[in-house]
């Protein structure tokens, strides 16, 4: 390439870098930079601490707690929209009256926003009008209204369905593209030679639709690693904290205890779990080899 | 030109006129629903924008929850944040700490100490010093309703806690309201309220001498009479995913025969366009501890101060003034009482809830503190999660609070 | 297969077909009869699911009365603010889409991914810094402020999501313009754009879907009406308008609507984008 096309290229290149490294890098490297003080929103830097902030987010009981329920949050969220979303791709895939019209309405879902999704099931959720609780009890399942969100084991779980009903469709639509290039004689060939559907799925479908899979348990994974928007609308982290997520725990933190050297270490601690889940994916797509 | 001269001074006099009636714009941050209705603050503003033309005072209203980040983070900002803002009697000492509150002290003459009622003094002060007027003087009061007692053979409200829980035994078992007393119960501040109000009533302490003495005696006692109550069916379940409007809609909808709830209900519960009850709702004091207390009170108010980011202090105060004013709050006394002592006996604060003034005057004095600490956003947060597990049964009331007591050391919170 | 067991797959599709459209539309459809509902009726027991009752009072209120300001104006914000945010994020993207694509290097692919991975950051970690400087240039609390904030996260995924509609576009197109006499921007503008149409209808979808759907940053960095979007106005509906159910559920709506139908009506160039991601990876 010639030094006047480079040049042009890193030109091009310029207004996106600067609109990215501007916005984001500077305050990036800012919260870096505070993590490793004693520092207050009000009462400024008030000395060097080193890692003890660090120290700090391993050893206190909430922000560990706050990584479990993040955990518990991505793996039961991630997991059951790969799970529900390939399933409902492999249906979406065959041909039947009305299919187009199905695969436009997985559309609602994810275009919906977040805030939205979240007042509607807490809506739903609501331990004394909510349309779940109605349900429930005139169909027989139930005797009385329960609560949903105010119990904590069953809270998380609760916002793990709003989640899970919410993004399945991008992992349903992910899928579904890559499984209309997996050619359909591959499967007719595999029939003929006495295969069954698992054993077709695992040897023909996934190595074709690995990829596309891929991109959706990163995005997906990244996005619930994440979490903030639909656990301040739906339970503020509570029922006993229970539903406190890392990012949670971040904003509390900064905000209401006005601690921002804590808080940053925190959000860093958050950044290297991220780090870590994406790296282990791409070293497993590596291992195995992209088909497609 | 004819008339140089002439023309020079007219210029010179507008110019003048404009320098005279300079625009000022002031930023007041409030919150939504704080007692006051949205409209009311509006109404108030305008009225003393009349009184200095210029003058436009922005509003912003935002939840209780949005509150101190708001303050807080306009405070870390500097210039072009709000001159006024409202704020809640457990920040002072924080604010004060950080500078965040313009000291008011000199500004507020011996006179207006004297005339605003004692205990109102004490949700701007820190360290002896004002921060801010009170404005919104509040605790929580007893909600019960008339009509479900008188059916129940009661005709007065109950003097002690036990009292209460003895009525609403009858009337769950009379089959009048399945579950009797509702609370705000939501991992939130305002069942630090509630809390605090059972602690008064017990004659317990949040801290003495420095250390934790919420988790013995009467805080402990508090904690057990929430979650007995729980367990013995008379406080509704929901209670525990409830705040102040869930209350009041549940008892409004006759639902619930007791509630503790701020001056705010007591308008609204008895107006027919809100409430299903209303014409039955009763106040009162909240109830004491027989051998302990007379009645229980904390203080749930809150006061308007001046930023000390503000460009415009000056007038910052007056508006503040203004707000607080005798004439004003006279005015509007129906969603929130005043804070001037002399206006207990006005006919014209009186007229139509009498029982809520009778109520005040005995409250009001007996108004029990939470912590006055810098860190106290974080102590509440320990408490709240603690409490709440003591709540939903997954930890015993000793166990929640010495935990709280362990956090607390632990972080040395002050 | 036989006939009978063809009849019966036949039969289990179509109940699998309904079972889903159910699950899909069922929530949605309960947040819009809310909306219609009266509070008095939402509130019975047992539960009457469709009134007779209904109306559209909560409409005309957010949209007609005076109270409903605070949401319209939240409305506008929120149109305002992903409409800029989106314009310069697509011009920042189609250059650098451009340069990555045409002028292919280890380097600069390094630099997208860098970008793509800022995404990894969680909002909250940057929050405080960001605070500070829009307030020190006076920017907080202004829908340009919060645009451009947003620019942040939309560039990076514009830019990518624009790479690969380019690089599907053969380089003979604007070599034949240049050879033409056309500069490099100007064939970018007049050659390559109009065939790649269809990758910018898709960034200007996901742009303004991602913009419309941002809580964070906006519940932060706004505070009032001059610049309040509507995510932020409906979390304050869930402790201010506690009584009213109904109303929260008009607000809903109303948020709801524009990104929905505008990936509705451009599901094609939604799905290709995703096809687009999903293939490629």
């Amino acid at each position: 390439m010639t030094r006047a096309n480079r040049l042009t290229a890193w030109l091009l290149l310029a207004p996106a870098l600067t609109i990215v490294g501007g916005v984001v890098g500077y305050p990036f490297l800012r919260t870096l930079y505070l993590s490793f003080f004693d520092a207050h929103l009000l009462g400024g830097i008030r000395g060097w601490t080193g890692p003890a902030n660090y120290v700090q987010a391993f050893t206190s009981r909430d922000f560990l707690a706050a990584i479990g329920h993040t955990l518990y949050f991505a793996v039961g969220s991630v997991g059951i929209e790969v799970v529900l979303g390939v399933l409902v791709a492999l249906f979406l895939n065959r041909s039947f009256y009305g299919r187009r019209v199905l695969r436009a309405l997985l559309i609602l879902p994810l275009a919906l926003p977040t805030i939205v999704n979240g007042i509607m099931w807490r809506w739903i959720y609501n331990p004394e009008y909510g349309a779940l609780n109605a349900f429930l009890t005139q169909t027989g399942v139930l005797r009385e209204y329960r609560s949903w969100l105010g119990q904590p084991d069953v809270a998380m779980n609760m916002i793990i369905v709003a989640d899970v009903w919410k993004n399945f469709p991008l992992v349903t639509l992910l899928v579904l593209a890559a499984l209309q290039t997996v050619p359909t004689d591959l499967h007719d060939a595999a029939r003929v030679d006495g295969a069954n559907a698992w054993q077709r799925f695992w040897t023909i479908t996934l190595p074709g639709i690995r990829p596309a899979l891929l991109v959706a348990l990163v995005l997906r994974s990244v996005e619930a690693l994440k979490v903030f928007d639909i656990i301040y609308v739906m339970t503020r982290g509570g029922p006993a904290s229970s539903t406190k997520t890392m990012s949670y725990l971040v904003y509390e933190q900064a905000f209401s205890f006005l601690q921002i050297g804590e808080a940053a270490a925190y959000a860093f601690v958050t950044v290297a779990i991220i780090m870590v889940f994406v790296a282990v994916y791409i070293r497993l797509v590596r291992s195995q080899g992209v088909a497609g | 030109m004819r008339h140089p001269y002439r023309l020079l001074i007219v210029v010179l006099a507008l110019l003048g006129v404009c320098a005279a009636q300079e625009e000022v714009t002031l930023n007041a941050l409030f919150m939504q629903q704080a007692a006051y209705s949205n409209d009311d603050i509006r109404n108030m503003t305008a009225e003393f924008e009349e009184q200095h033309p210029g003058v436009t005072v922005n509003l912003e209203f935002v939840s209780y929850e949005a509150l101190h980040n708001k303050i807080v983070t306009a405070a870390a900002a500097g210039r072009g944040g709000y001159d006024i803002v409202l704020f809640d009697v457990i920040w002072p000492a924080e604010f004060a700490e950080y500078g965040i509150l313009v000291d008011l002290t000199e500004r507020i003459s011996q006179e207006t100490v004297d005339a605003v009622v004692p205990g109102a003094w004490t949700t701007v002060m820190s360290e002896g010093r004002y921060y801010g007027m009170p404005w919104i003087l509040d605790t929580e009061y007893l909600f019960y309703n008339r009509a479900m007692l008188a059916e129940a053979g009661y005709d007065a409200p109950p003097a002690t806690w036990s009292e209460l829980l003895e009525q609403a035994r009858t009337l769950k078992e009379n089959g009048t309201v399945a579950y009797p007393i509702v609370w705000s119960w939501a991992q939130a501040e305002a069942m630090v309220c509630d809390y605090t109000t059972l602690l008064s009533a017990y004659d317990g302490a949040f801290f003495e001498d420095g250390e934790a003495a919420f988790q013995v005696d009467g805080g402990l006692r508090a904690l057990q009479f929430m979650t007995s109550s729980l367990e013995e069916g008379l406080s509704n379940p929901a209670s525990t995913e409830s705040l102040e409007e869930d209350v009041r809609r549940i008892f409004s909808s006759g639902e619930a025969a007791f509630a503790l709830n701020w001056t705010y209900m007591y308008n609204l519960a008895n107006d027919p366009a809100e409430s299903q009850v209303a014409g039955q709702v009763g106040v009162a004091p909240a109830p004491g501890i027989e051998g302990v207390s007379e009645l229980s009170a904390m203080n749930g108010s809150m006061g308007l101060g001046v930023t000390t980011n503000s460009e415009h202090p000056d007038l910052s105060f007056a508006y503040v003034e203004y707000l607080t004013s005798r004439p004003v709050q006279e005015r509007y006394a129906r969603l929130s009482l005043p804070i001037w002592e002399a206006s207990y006996d006005e006919p014209a604060v009186v007229e139509g809830q009498e029982d809520l003034v009778n109520a005040a005057k005995q409250a009001l004095g007996a108004m029990y503190p939470r912590p006055l600490m810098v860190q106290y956003p974080e102590f509440s947060t320990i408490l709240q999660s603690n409490v709440h597990s003591a709540l939903l049964g997954r930890a015993t009331p000793a166990e929640a609070l010495q935990e709280t007591a362990l956090q607390v050391r632990q972080r040395d919170l002050r | 297969m036989t006939g009978r067991a063809h009849r019966v797959e036949r039969i289990l599709t179509y109940l699998g077909a309904a079972a889903l459209a159910l699950f899909l539309l069922a929530p949605f459809a309960w947040l819009a009869i809310s909306s219609l509902t009266p509070l008095a009726e939402l509130i019975r027991k047992p539960l009457p699911w469709i009134s007779p009752r209904m109306d559209l009072a909560r409409y005309r209120l957010i949209f007609v009365s005076p109270e409903g300001e605070n949401f319209r104006l939240a409305l506008r914000n929120s149109t305002v603010v992903a409409l800029i945010a989106t314009s310069i994020s697509l011009v920042a993207g189609m250059l650098g889409a451009y340069a990555l694509s045409r002028f292919p290097s280890r380097r600069r692919a390094g630099v997208l991914y860098l970008m793509l991975a800022t995404y990894m950051t969680p909002p909250v970690a940057i929050l405080l810094p960001m605070y500070l400087i829009l307030s020190r240039v006076g920017l907080l609390n202004n829908v340009v402020g919060l645009a451009l904030v947003y620019t942040s996260f939309l560039t990076p995924f514009l830019t990518w999501i624009l790479k690969g509609f380019f690089d599907a576009i053969p380089e003979q197109v604007e070599e034949a313009a240049m050879i033409d006499g056309a500069s490099r921007l100007g064939a970018l503008w007049h050659v390559t754009l109009p065939l790649s149409l269809p990758g910018v209808i898709t960034a200007v979808l996901f742009g303004v879907i991602l913009a419309w759907d941002e809580f964070l940053y906006a519940l932060i960095f706004t505070s009032s009406t001059a610049s309040k979007t509507l995510p932020v106005a409906i979390a304050e509906f869930t402790s201010r308008h506690a009584v009213d159910f109904g109303l929260m559920a008009a607000g809903g709506i109303i948020a709801a609507l524009p990104p929905v139908l505008l990936a509705f009506a451009l599901q094609r160039y939604l799905i290709a984008g995703l096809t687009a991601g999903g293939i490629k990876g």
